[in-house]
């Protein structure tokens, strides 16, 4: 049995199904993340007092710049198979990995220098509020992580029976990405900066 | 959406346009938090650039500068629905009722039931 529209469009959408499919669990994951910085303003507004300098701005810039770096490889990634380049996809598939993977390893450390000082979630509501918005985070990057591992494994030979519906499978993973792209770029200034 | 290796290739130099932008701006975000702004005027500034970035991520990387109806309606609808999430709980420290507003200052606090 062949699920239908998984290349060709629709009629009534002018969409492959997937795509659809993915900006709507977006749209949902939009409120998932809206909620906690809806919770981040009420703690806020409501505190007599709000630390400032208590976390590293030059880690938080590093992983901005490697999580906009991680976005342009993975666009990347989509366009070479565009272009039935099959190598260079794998090329920037495999360093959206790597940028990732080191996002993830920056985060621990940050995260390990904090807890070994005592400052844990409990500490303070600062602490609660960034281990809570900064760990949800994490855990979609690794979430995108476990399906980059599956598109350059098991996943990668859809390319040579279904070239268009792979292509398809990489644009809306591509799609995620951008969107956990998004929230740190929303995450860095309001947690590191301000 | 295109196909054409033309079209392709023009986009690939539009995503290299954009992350020389991202850079930028992050840099420009980092620097500006060090200007001794305000609270009010330092949330404002920092929030524009990062409208400004994601907005670059969202129309030129995710492709919404060219999508169908369905997704840009979508969006419209998560818009609403996020600006009143964002908002709503705002209106539970804003009512006055009991011992005074965070929005006022210590001192004309304690006014003792209504």
């Amino acid at each position: 049995m062949n699920i239908p529209y998984t290349v060709e469009v629709r009629p009534d959408t002018g969409l492959p199904n997937g795509k659809l499919g993915i900006w709507l669990f977006l749209a949902s994951e939009v409120m998932l993340f809206g909620a906690l910085f809806s919770s981040y303003i009420l703690l806020r507004v409501g505190a007599a007092e709000w630390p400032r300098g208590e976390l590293s701005v030059l880690l938080g810039t590093i992983n901005t710049i490697i999580l906009i770096g991680s976005s342009v490889t993975m666009v990347m990634a989509w366009a070479s198979l565009k272009l039935n380049n099959w190598g260079r996809h794998r090329l920037f598939l495999s360093l959206t990995f790597l940028l990732a993977l080191v996002f993830l390893v920056n985060k621990y450390f940050e995260y390990a220098e904090h807890i070994h000082a005592g400052e844990g979630p409990a500490h303070s509501t600062f602490l609660a509020i960034y281990f809570t918005l900064t760990g949800l985070h994490g855990l979609h990057i690794l979430g995108g992580m476990v399906v980059m591992a599956y598109f350059l494994g098991p996943g990668a030979k859809m390319w040579k029976t279904e070239p268009e519906q792979f292509t398809n499978r990489i644009e809306y993973t591509g799609l995620y990405w951008h969107f956990v792209d998004l929230v740190w770029i929303f995450l860095f200034p309001v947690l590191y900066l301000l | 959406m295109h196909s054409d290796p033309a079209a392709i290739q023009k986009s690939v130099r539009g995503y290299m346009t954009v992350f020389g932008l991202l850079m930028l701006f992050t840099v420009i975000t980092v620097a500006v938090a060090r200007l001794e702004f305000t609270v009010p005027v330092a949330i404002a500034v920092a929030l524009v650039i990062a409208a400004m970035k994601g907005s670059m991520v969202a129309a030129v990387f995710m492709h919404l500068s060219h999508e169908r109806r369905w997704v840009y309606g979508t969006l419209l609808l998560t818009v609403v629905f996020f600006v009143a999430l964002l908002l709503l709980p705002l209106l539970t420290s804003l009512d006055g009722t009991g011992t005074g507003s965070p929005w006022l200052p210590a001192a004309s606090a304690g006014v003792e039931g209504r």
